[in-house]
């Protein structure tokens, strides 16, 4: 495992694992890792925030552990569940075997390899890893109080079990869209960086890096008809992703530089909304025009 | 350790005093957030300006909305200037004394006791107009809209809860099994939990609607009290959020917090523009979805009505429902013929009065899932 020195050190493993993170997104990755708090990223959809855990793994040589927050989300789906059909199994193969020691025969029923490590038990368990904690603010608020035990003690508690521990506690990204403002308790134990939109020279960096068959010339228009685009008031502003699949779209179709038939042809991969489309169709032209 | 060379304690008291000026400047820069900044400018380098302001913008910021504030301390303090605190306080009170034949100054009611009024006069109260109320009688509807019991209209939760019928639960059923050492026993079943739909309320505080914006946050805060998670906009001259405020326990004291949070009580509303501020910075990205969402306004719009309605229509796609209280809709002789009203009425799912205790107790049942022509 890489340990990074600096802020400026860990920006360059990421630039190796082909993430470009600037001097905020570096420091707050740093921290994160050197002081093994959570870093809770906030920002437009987009903007890189999933990206960082999987490019983090990398640089620590470790392995991601992700998990998709949804409303309902329970302790059995994000902690651990314990193996009902293999403990039924066991009950009868001791019962076959002519066990009778009822003590006994109950304290191997709920032992650990019964028990199902669910993703924050497996981020515990698994030592060193990332942990990716995605779109936290789609959880409801039941969940996050299971979130807390996990993030500030770095322990599970299995009533039937007693308390996990981890040896080495992972490194944790939390990331959340702004569905629903997450309870202080849990910003509290995180750092908290706020991702912004690339400026141009950065956009144009990310979308060669993520994309080595475009053209300088294609990234180039693409960057400046996101810029454009992001400054119209549009009901979904793009983000850096929806660039990448939209150069992607247009290298595709054999584009080496922005054609305003190729570009509107493939504006679905770039725009989402159709209000948006028609308003960004017609002055495609214009704004890819350096200037 | 610093190892930009500098003194240990030196840094920290600055770091403190940073965090002071900081939560004057309305950051919630809690202790334990300060000693999480401690720490990380440990990991740092304490002379690097550039250093200490990720350390602190990373630990002591919780929102978007403390970047700005946190730049203008940041930059403030480290001029060795303190920063002034951001918060005003309101030109214009919330609570709103009303001339009425027979009171002495309105200003002074507090200082009386607050009489019980009687079931027979309650009635009589639940139709009076808000607007025209006395001190006493604003004091008794305070207390009753206080206790209106506004719950989102209920839907399906993915959770779960035990039943006597419906869909198996495996869970619980092999877990009493294997509490019996394997006998099969009854078999427990499961049925999705009912939730009530996240409740969103948006109060035109505009001057036209001065009368009324106090009972409407007070009902607002009922609601706000009653769930949490319950989102309350205001919207005048500009849109501000103050769910955050509406959280206090004490009506009067949320309504002195709003009071201080909003800084355009009074003024005209461009009603359209700022349903476009709420949707685009709330309403699309979850806070809409879903929702049941209440507008209280005249609908008197100073701006464009047409982009009023094309802004009613995106909700419309988003919300649950759409509810407008219409103070004066209520009052004899009232049609919507202003332009706003006209253009929002087509996406309004439920079009209610707002002008009297008892349309405030109507609206409440109307979120709840009654339908206003039910």
């Amino acid at each position: 495992m890489t340990v990074p020195s600096s802020p400026a050190d860990l920006a360059e493993l990421l630039d190796a694992q082909g993430y470009l993170a600037d001097e905020g997104l570096a420091t707050a990755a740093y921290l994160a890792i050197r002081m093994r708090r959570p870093l809770f990223c906030e920002g437009e959809a987009g903007v890189g925030k999933t990206a960082l855990a999987g490019a983090l793994a990398g640089v620590l040589s470790a392995p991601v552990i992700r998990l998709q927050c949804y409303e309902g989300l329970d302790a059995a789906q994000a902690l651990y569940d314990w193996d009902f059909p293999r403990q039924l199994l066991h009950l009868r193969a001791a019962e076959a075997v002519g066990v009778t020691d009822g003590d006994r025969l109950e304290a191997e029923l709920y032992d650990r390899r019964f028990l199902v490590a669910r993703p924050l038990l497996q981020a515990l368990e698994t030592s060193p890893c990332v942990l990716l904690v995605d779109e936290v603010d789609r959880a409801d608020d039941e969940f996050e109080a299971f979130l807390l035990e996990v993030l500030s003690d770095w322990t599970i508690t299995v009533p039937e079990l007693g308390t996990i521990r981890a040896a080495d506690p992972p490194v944790v990204v939390l990331t959340s869209n702004r569905t629903r403002e997450v309870h202080d308790a849990l910003k509290r134990r995180c750092l908290y960086h706020w991702i912004d939109h690339p400026g141009f020279e950065r956009e144009v960096a990310i979308i060669r890096r993520a994309l080595p068959e475009s053209t300088q010339a294609l990234a180039e228009a693409v960057a400046r008809v996101a810029g454009a685009a992001r400054g119209e008031d549009l009901l979904k502003p793009p983000g850096v992703a929806e660039s990448i699949d939209w150069a992607e779209a247009m290298t595709a179709l054999g584009a080496r530089d922005l054609d305003v038939d190729v570009a509107a042809a493939s504006l679905g991969a770039f725009l989402k909304y159709r209000e948006d489309q028609e308003r960004v169709a017609g002055r495609l032209a214009e704004w890819a025009v350096a200037g | 350790m610093g190892r930009g060379g500098v003194s240990e304690t030196a840094v920290t008291a600055t770091l403190v005093g940073f965090a002071r000026t900081l939560r004057s400047a309305g950051v919630d820069a809690d202790p334990e957030r300060v000693h999480a900044l401690v720490a990380a400018v440990a990991e740092l380098d304490a002379a690097q300006p550039r250093d200490v302001y990720w350390a602190g913008r990373l630990t002591l910021c919780g929102g978007p909305d403390d970047l700005a504030r946190y730049d203008r301390a940041f930059a403030a303090y480290f001029a060795g200037v303190q920063a002034p605190p951001v918060r005003r306080v309101p030109s214009v009170q919330v609570i709103h004394p009303v001339a009425q034949s027979g009171e002495g100054r309105p200003g002074r009611d507090h200082d009386e006791p607050a009489t019980a009024a009687t079931a027979s006069a309650a009635e009589v109260l639940r139709h009076r107009d808000l607007a025209l109320l006395t001190a006493d009688e604003r004091e008794t509807v305070r207390r009753l809209i206080a206790s209106i019991d506004p719950l989102g209209d209920p839907r399906l939760s993915r959770r779960y809860r035990p039943a006597s019928r419906g869909p198996l639960d495996t869970r619980r059923t092999v877990r009493a099994l294997l509490r019996r050492g394997g006998e099969p026993a009854r078999l427990e079943h499961r049925a999705r939990r009912v939730r009530p739909r996240r409740l969103v309320l948006v109060v035109d505080v505009s001057g036209s609607m001065q009368p009324y914006a106090d009972p409407l946050l007070r009902f607002a805060h009922a609601a706000a009290r009653r769930r949490p998670g319950t989102e309350v906009f205001t919207v005048g001259t500009r849109l501000t959020r103050v769910s955050r405020e509406m959280r206090a326990r004490d009506a009067n004291s949320a309504l002195a917090a709003v009071s201080r949070a909003v800084p355009d009580w009074s003024g005209g509303t461009r009603l359209g523009e700022l349903l476009k501020a709420f949707l685009d910075r709330w309403g699309q990205r979850g806070v809409a979805r879903g929702a049941v969402v209440v507008l209280a306004s005249d609908g008197w719009e100073r701006g464009d009505a047409a982009l009023l309605g094309q802004q009613m229509q995106r909700l419309h796609r988003l919300a649950h429902r759409v509810v407008w209280a219409n103070p004066h809709r209520g009052k004899p002789g009232y049609a919507p013929m202003t332009a706003g009203m006209v253009a929002a009425l087509p996406f309004v799912d439920d079009f209610v009065d707002g002008h009297t205790l008892q349309a405030l107790e109507r609206l409440s049942a109307v979120v709840s899932g009654v339908r206003a022509d039910a």
